[in-house]
């Protein structure tokens, strides 16, 4: 078995067992605690619609403080529309999904998946800038932080050096794009990457809790 | 817990205090550290849900909260952060109670929260935290950073680490049914005194009323033309009202200290004598936290939904205006309106007071981040209280007087006494000129003589 057997074999499925195991672990921990009974009268019945118009809602800063949060916004939401874009629309992706799940769609072309990629790249480095150099981030900033940074930014990284080579052979660099898309999926139930699922609990959770009161949610 | 709470009250002091105690970090009791850290956590987690692990589980660290509290915003300091506010019971969490728990501790990732932390989170979560909830508005984590703070409250109470000045107000409230020395025999004298003075029926100790009233003691020693503003409307309303000498006291310094039982006992009070009379509504005075503590959380001390209707007074009126039973004349003035975070942003009660002064027909001139996103005045959370906070809560009040300021109107209102006393204190401080007046007393005054 040579490298790039192992990336896409052993390594690959691993990573996919752990990141489900640990996803539904980290989740079902939360979810299943007690919820305490609300018996207070709520101003508004509140529902699903509630959480969602929340989830949505908290994607945008409310007027009061766009000038403070607009900087890292920004940057925050190009890096999470270009790791998107590159992963679920860049050509070979999709081939891979194909393979696995059966369902193919529509990409850009490899050039745009590129330049998408080297921005979100951009994006990350001022992100890390910025924790490392404002104050507030210093303080309350982590190891998970920083190793979560790295991890996210590795795939797309190894993945962008493949066309330029460097004079390694192409299944020797596709092995350590794999090997870093595994990292990234055994580490992601275990720190602040969880957030792609726990966003939708908290979000959600506020919107009906808050909104019950008819306050802002 | 005896020592070091046995506190001389100040009462020539402009504001609720007790004299100043000399300790930078306050301790109750005579319990050793380690069981201090042990009880902080046990009583942290005890009334922890799916909801607070959610939170604590999902800060990402943007650090956007900073941005949205006065006391970063004022000072740049980053302790002020508010999730940072959080820590040691965000370590303790993903130490002890997380879904990865054992992770943590194999491996050391977290270590043991110490008794030194909890002393220095003391200035944290008391001294500049007034829960008023702004930061858990621009969380794009939608984590309610403000409710975390008051259940870390609940620890810190267990654990004796209660700034003392507000450990002695709430003990006060716990054992002798006010904050501020208000009996029942003096509730009946100051109520005596104001039906006299202002010349207006005071219903006090019916055995049956459909309207129970209660008043926070901030208003029965210092304002206490609120109580006659009251009376004067429900009089004028028709309602069979009442005063009782058994449940009168709206504040609940058992919630904001972070004693659990003693905010029940205190909301049991109002909610035992309310079902006694068989009332169909409880109205709140102008205070902000009795709101939250009634109308939020009063069912949930109650085990069942309660059986009568629970109204800020400012909720009141509006309902009584606009359904066109109470009738007031024009008032020829431009005024703006302060929001008490309790019962705007926190308590969902934002459109009410701007019913009222639309009725008054005033020229109302919204504050620049007027309503749910309005700035704290500083005053609440308890820390108007907490004697060490005093130069901390000036600076803060800097940010309440440029907004208030920009709008240039005649006159500054609220619906929340605790906020007017510390607008009082502050405007004293700095040679203001704004008086904050009181929304309630402005319809009073203000009532349309024949009201059929």
């Amino acid at each position: 078995m040579d490298i790039l057997d192992f990336a896409r074999g052993p390594a690959l499925q691993t990573a996919v067992y752990v990141f489900i195991a640990g996803i539904l672990w980290r989740l079902l921990g939360i979810v299943m605690l007690q919820k305490k009974p609300d018996f207070s009268q709520p101003r508004k019945k509140t529902g699903l619609g509630a959480a969602l118009g929340t989830i949505y809602s908290r994607s945008f800063s409310a007027p009061a403080f766009k000038e403070s949060s607009q900087y890292p916004k920004i940057l925050g939401y190009v890096l999470h529309i270009g790791l998107f874009l590159v992963v679920f629309l860049f050509v070979p992706h999709i081939v891979f999904f194909q393979d696995v799940f059966g369902l193919g769609w529509p990409g850009l072309p490899n050039n745009a998946i590129y330049f998408i990629g080297v921005v979100t790249v951009g994006c990350g480095v001022a992100l890390l800038i910025r924790r490392m150099t404002h104050p507030v981030l210093r303080l309350i900033s982590n190891f998970d932080d920083y190793f979560s940074w790295f991890v996210t930014m590795l795939p797309v990284v190894t993945g962008l050096i493949m066309p330029i080579r460097f004079g390694v052979r192409y299944e020797t660099l596709l092995a350590i794009h794999i090997l870093s898309v595994s990292v990234l999926l055994i580490w992601l139930p275990f720190g602040k990457l969880a957030h792609t699922f726990l966003v939708f609990y908290t979000r959600g959770t506020t919107g009906m809790l808050l909104g019950r009161r008819g306050a802002r949610t | 817990m005896s020592a070091n709470t046995e506190h001389e009250f100040d009462y020539d002091a402009k504001r609720l205090s007790v004299k100043p105690p000399e300790v930078r970090v306050d301790k109750q009791g005579d319990i050793p550290d380690d069981e201090r850290v042990t009880k902080a956590m046990a009583h942290f987690v005890k009334d922890f849900g799916s909801t607070s692990a959610a939170y604590l589980d999902s800060c990402i660290h943007c650090g956007m909260c900073a941005d949205a509290c006065q006391y970063y915003v004022t000072t740049g300091d980053p302790q002020y952060t508010p999730i940072w506010k959080l820590e040691p019971f965000k370590q303790a969490y993903k130490r002890e109670y997380g879904p990865l728990a054992l992770l943590y501790r194999l491996f050391g990732l977290k270590k043991k929260v110490s008794i030194e932390q909890l002393e220095e989170w003391q200035h944290l979560l008391y001294d500049t935290c007034t829960v008023c909830g702004r930061c858990s508005l621009i969380c794009p984590m939608g984590i309610d950073i403000a409710s975390l703070v008051s259940t870390a409250r609940h620890g810190m109470f267990k654990a004796g680490l209660v700034p003392h000045e507000l450990y002695a107000v709430a003990e006060r409230a716990e054992k002798d049914g006010s904050p501020l020395g208000v009996t029942p025999e003096v509730f009946e004298d100051r109520l005596d005194w104001m039906e006299d003075e202002h010349d207006v029926e005071m219903n006090i100790d019916l055995d049956e009323a459909d309207v129970l009233v209660v008043m926070s003691s901030i208003e029965i020693q210092k304002y206490p033309a609120s109580m006659a503003a009251t009376a004067k409307i429900l009089n004028a309303m028709g309602e069979k009202w009442t005063f009782r000498t058994d449940g009168f006291e709206a504040t609940n310094f058992g919630l904001l200290s972070g004693n659990l039982e003693w905010q029940k006992d205190i909301s049991m009070r109002i909610i035992d004598a309310a079902v006694k009379v068989g009332a169909k509504k409880l109205i709140l005075p102008e205070c902000g936290h009795s709101y939250f503590a009634l109308r939020w959380m009063g069912a949930n001390m109650y085990g069942k939904p309660l059986p009568f209707e629970v109204l800020q007074i400012s909720e009141y009126l509006a309902d009584a205006l606009n359904s066109g039973k109470l009738k007031v004349n024009k008032v020829d003035s431009s005024v703006t309106f302060h929001d008490p975070c309790q019962v705007s942003r926190r308590g969902g009660a934002t459109e009410a007071p701007r019913d009222i002064l639309k009725h008054l027909g005033v020229d109302f001139r919204e504050m620049p981040n007027g309503g749910d996103y309005n700035w704290c005045c500083g005053g609440g959370g308890g820390v108007v209280t907490i004697h060490r906070a005093d130069d901390m809560r000036y600076k803060v009040f800097k940010i309440k007087m440029e907004q208030v300021e920009t709008t240039r109107a005649d006159k500054l209102v609220s619906s929340c006494s605790n906020c007017r006393q510390n607008f009082d204190d502050c405007q004293s401080h700095y040679d203001w000129d704004y008086t904050m007046e009181s929304l309630l007393e402005l319809v009073a005054e203000n009532l349309v003589e024949d009201q059929a």
